[in-house]
């Protein structure tokens, strides 16, 4: 019986997954990019980024989805992401304070201006994104090593 | 601003980097866990040392993060309260962690659970030295989540059963925090405790204060186990595993629910005559409902989480009476039972390393087998049940002299009584553990590894020693200026604006 | 004034899940509903009169907003919520692949 889900789901619902996955991807992308610009920002980009591989686990099934991005680099762009957030607050040290705002801030409404919130934005969505998939990953994993066990 | 102000971040960032550089490459290296976690310890100890000395000489620091200064942004506070929370989170901490090296080689994946200890550790020191109430809000869930998922650390069926109570009841405990929060600023506008604390002493007293007052109580009430919000810790303590217990009955207990309470209800709220009676009748209540149910029990870990209820309930006894003395006691207190209760659980641990049970009366006669233990058992047990000179004698003497002082007969009759009934319990303990025969089962049992001993051993040096804290030229460094922040009250606020930079 | 008292029966009603269900799901789904209850009561808090969003754009002018703390603030309490409540589901896995049923009357071996 989980033999057949395991396969995924049905045609039309492989199709359409494999036109929009893409761009899921590059929307919360989007989201995260312009965080300091409009609303979104790190925790939204990070999130919907997850949800763009949680889409492809459930079309698909968890071997294909884990193929795409196996558990070792979900752990690894987990760790990633918050050594880096924690590497560009201690940045601030070299100008006085824990956490200041270190960089050039340009102009406002730009793409490329208040200084570090950027940079601090990619690394908070690496590190929700993988751990909302490493989340989803553990949960199936138990969920099948449960129904082994009976 | 001096260079030496900016230790204050160092007590978050150093367990944090800690935590993420393990959850990155503690599967791959062996010995990196273990390194890691030592280093972070041993580094905030030291820094928490240093920090005592500073508030010595500069009196009270402010840390603005980011250089947005309070109110805009959030501020980093360091005062006498502070650093004296500090020592204690940090000394215990450094020391199970040094203990736990060798007692989780047992269980799988030790790199989780240096991951999830530092984490702790890094939302324990952010609830003390943070200034802003949202701020405390964050580090006081960080430390509950990473404290959930470490009572379930052996994933057996108890610890499973025991932490989802633990959760859900914290859970609960955090969003009535959140409420009184919201209330707060609807009230005040505000979310920087200093700022809140001028506000409030502009505004006086009004009725949104009782509900929010009433919430605070409830929440940081069941994260500190006061009756009647205690029911998780039996469950809770006995079943995670030993380093565990400690922490959490040793310090995580203080850390968010004591320390949280003394902060809001003296600094930021203002202790008014109600709320001061409220908390004396909720800690004699603690004190003597932990007692009567810690005498019946045979498990030894759920006999000495009964005995933490009644311990907190003489902190917050203490803490309650808002006289210097009580004050004073009730703090002094604070530190003592943190060092000899989490000594008590690690000699738990060692029992149950060693004999590999936890019920007293599959156990007897192991003093000459394990020495180590047992000797240090004797001075936890001394300490706790309050017999001359160890450091829980003062300290309780000081709380019942404070409540004579104070004119409350009652409460300090029944804190007599508590300590006598903590005597007897502890007289149990020893005879069915230590003294008497040796059984069948107790033959082959050794004592336990070196850097256990070692981490045993250091806390009972402490617990003989605390009673020096109270000598007239170390008290005035620790103690008196922990009390002075405490009784400062509202002109907290006004402190903390004169000190920023 | 009636939004704010129905948030508030909103996280009565999420209490009432957490105390009286007896199935572990139900009890976790009495968790979040309470907590959504207290971070929209958190956004009405910050309501002023007639204000529009907090978004600061190039074109129009910084009048009449409504308060952007509040909406920070909740923010950072959806991402708590959102770990506590992976935590608790987790959790609860567990504890169906160690005992065999949901129903927490079943699901009492520690005593008192």
């Amino acid at each position: 019986m989980s033999r057949e889900r395991e396969q995924g789901m049905s045609v039309i619902v492989k199709t359409i997954t494999r036109l929009t996955v893409g761009l899921i991807l590059l929307y919360g992308i989007y989201i995260l990019l312009h965080g300091h610009v409009s609303p979104g920002g790190g925790f939204a980009g990070g999130v919907i980024i997850a949800l763009s591989f949680v889409h492809l686990m459930l079309a698909y099934g968890k071997d294909v989805a884990l193929r795409k991005l196996p558990k070792p680099a979900t752990s690894f762009f987990e760790g990633m992401g918050a050594l880096l957030f924690l590497a560009i607050a201690l940045l601030g040290f070299t100008g006085g304070y824990f956490f200041l705002n270190v960089l050039g801030k340009g102009e406002p409404f730009r793409l490329f201006s208040a200084g570090i919130i950027p940079l601090a934005n990619i690394a908070i969505s690496l590190k929700v994104g993988a751990g909302l998939f490493a989340i989803f990953v553990a949960l199936v994993l138990l969920k099948y090593e449960a129904e082994e066990r009976r | 601003m001096t260079p030496q102000a900016h230790i204050v971040p160092l007590f978050i960032i150093l367990p944090l980097a800690g935590a993420f550089l393990t959850s990155l490459a503690g599967k791959r290296f062996k010995g990196l866990p273990d390194l890691l976690g030592v280093a972070s310890t041993l580094g905030c100890l030291v820094f928490s040392l240093v920090a005592v000395r500073l508030v010595r000489l500069a009196g009270v620091l402010v840390y603005s993060v980011g250089a947005w200064r309070p109110p805009v942004g959030i501020a980093l506070v360091l005062d006498g309260l502070a650093s004296f929370m500090l020592v204690t989170v940090n000394l215990v901490a450094c020391l199970v962690f040094v203990f736990s090296i060798d007692y989780m080689k047992r269980f799988t994946s030790k790199w989780k659970f240096t991951t999830l200890f530092l984490l702790m550790l890094a939302g324990m020191n952010g609830v003390i030295v943070t200034g802003d109430l949202f701020n405390l809000f964050v580090f006081l869930e960080i430390a509950s989540v990473a404290s959930y998922a470490l009572v379930a650390f052996g994933t057996g069926k108890q610890e499973l059963e025991a932490a989802f109570k633990y959760a859900v009841m914290g859970t609960v405990a955090s969003l009535f925090v959140l409420l009184g929060i919201v209330f707060l600023y609807s009230f005040t506008s505000t979310l920087n405790m200093a700022d809140m604390a001028r506000v409030l002493a502009v505004k006086g007293p009004s009725n949104i204060m009782l509900l929010v007052s009433v919430l605070f109580l409830m929440g940081f009430g069941l994260k500190a186990a006061l009756v009647p919000f205690h029911a998780w810790l039996p469950d809770a303590h006995p079943s995670a595993p030993a380093p565990i217990s400690a922490m959490l009955s040793g310090v995580l207990i203080k850390s968010l629910g004591v320390y949280a309470l003394c902060r809001i209800f003296y600094n930021v709220i203002g202790m008014t005559p109600q709320v001061s009676s409220l908390l004396l009748f909720l800690g004699a209540l603690s004190m003597v409902i932990g007692v009567f149910l810690a005498i019946g029990q045979w498990d030894l870990k759920r006999l000495l989480a009964y005995h933490s209820i009644s311990q907190i309930g003489y902190v917050v006894l203490g803490l309650g009476l808002a006289t210097p003395l009580g004050v004073l006691g009730g703090l002094f207190h604070l530190f003592n039972h943190s060092i000899f209760k989490s000594l008590l659980f690690l000699n738990s641990g060692s029992l149950e390393y060693a004999t590999g049970t936890r019920d007293l009366r599959k156990m007897g006669g192991l003093m000459h087998r394990m020495p180590v233990t047992g000797a240090t058992n004797l001075v936890a047990s001394m300490s706790i049940a309050g017999i001359p000179p160890f450091n829980g004698f003062w300290s309780k003497l000081l709380i019942i002299l404070a409540a004579v002082q104070a004119g409350r007969f009652g409460y300090a009759f029944w804190a007599v009584l508590a300590s006598l009934l903590t005597l007897a319990s502890f007289t149990k303990v020893m005879k069915y553990a230590f003294f008497g025969p040796l059984r069948q089962e107790g033959k082959g049992v050794v004592e336990v590894p070196f850097m256990m001993r070692c981490a045993m051993v250091l806390l009972a040096l402490i617990c003989v020693a605390g009673g020096a804290l109270l000598v007239p030229g170390i008290r005035e460094v620790f103690l008196i200026r922990a009390t002075d922040a405490v009784l400062q009250g509202l002109r907290y606020g006004t402190e903390v604006f004169r000190s920023v930079v | 004034m009636i939004a704010y008292i129905l948030c508030l029966t909103l996280f009565c009603v999420g209490l009432y899940c957490i105390l009286r269900k007896r199935n572990i799901i139900k009890i976790i789904v009495g968790i979040i509903i309470a907590e959504y209850a207290v971070n929209l009561f958190f956004i009405l808090v910050g309501y002023r009169w007639e204000g529009r969003s907090p978004i600061f754009s190039s074109d129009t002018p910084i009048v009449d907003m409504v308060d952007a703390l509040p909406q920070a603030v909740v923010l950072t309490s959806i991402v708590i919520g959102l770990a506590t409540t992976a935590l608790l589901v987790a959790l609860a896995m567990r504890i169906y692949g160690k005992y065999g049923t949901f129903d927490i009357t079943k699901i009492r071996e520690l005593k008192g």
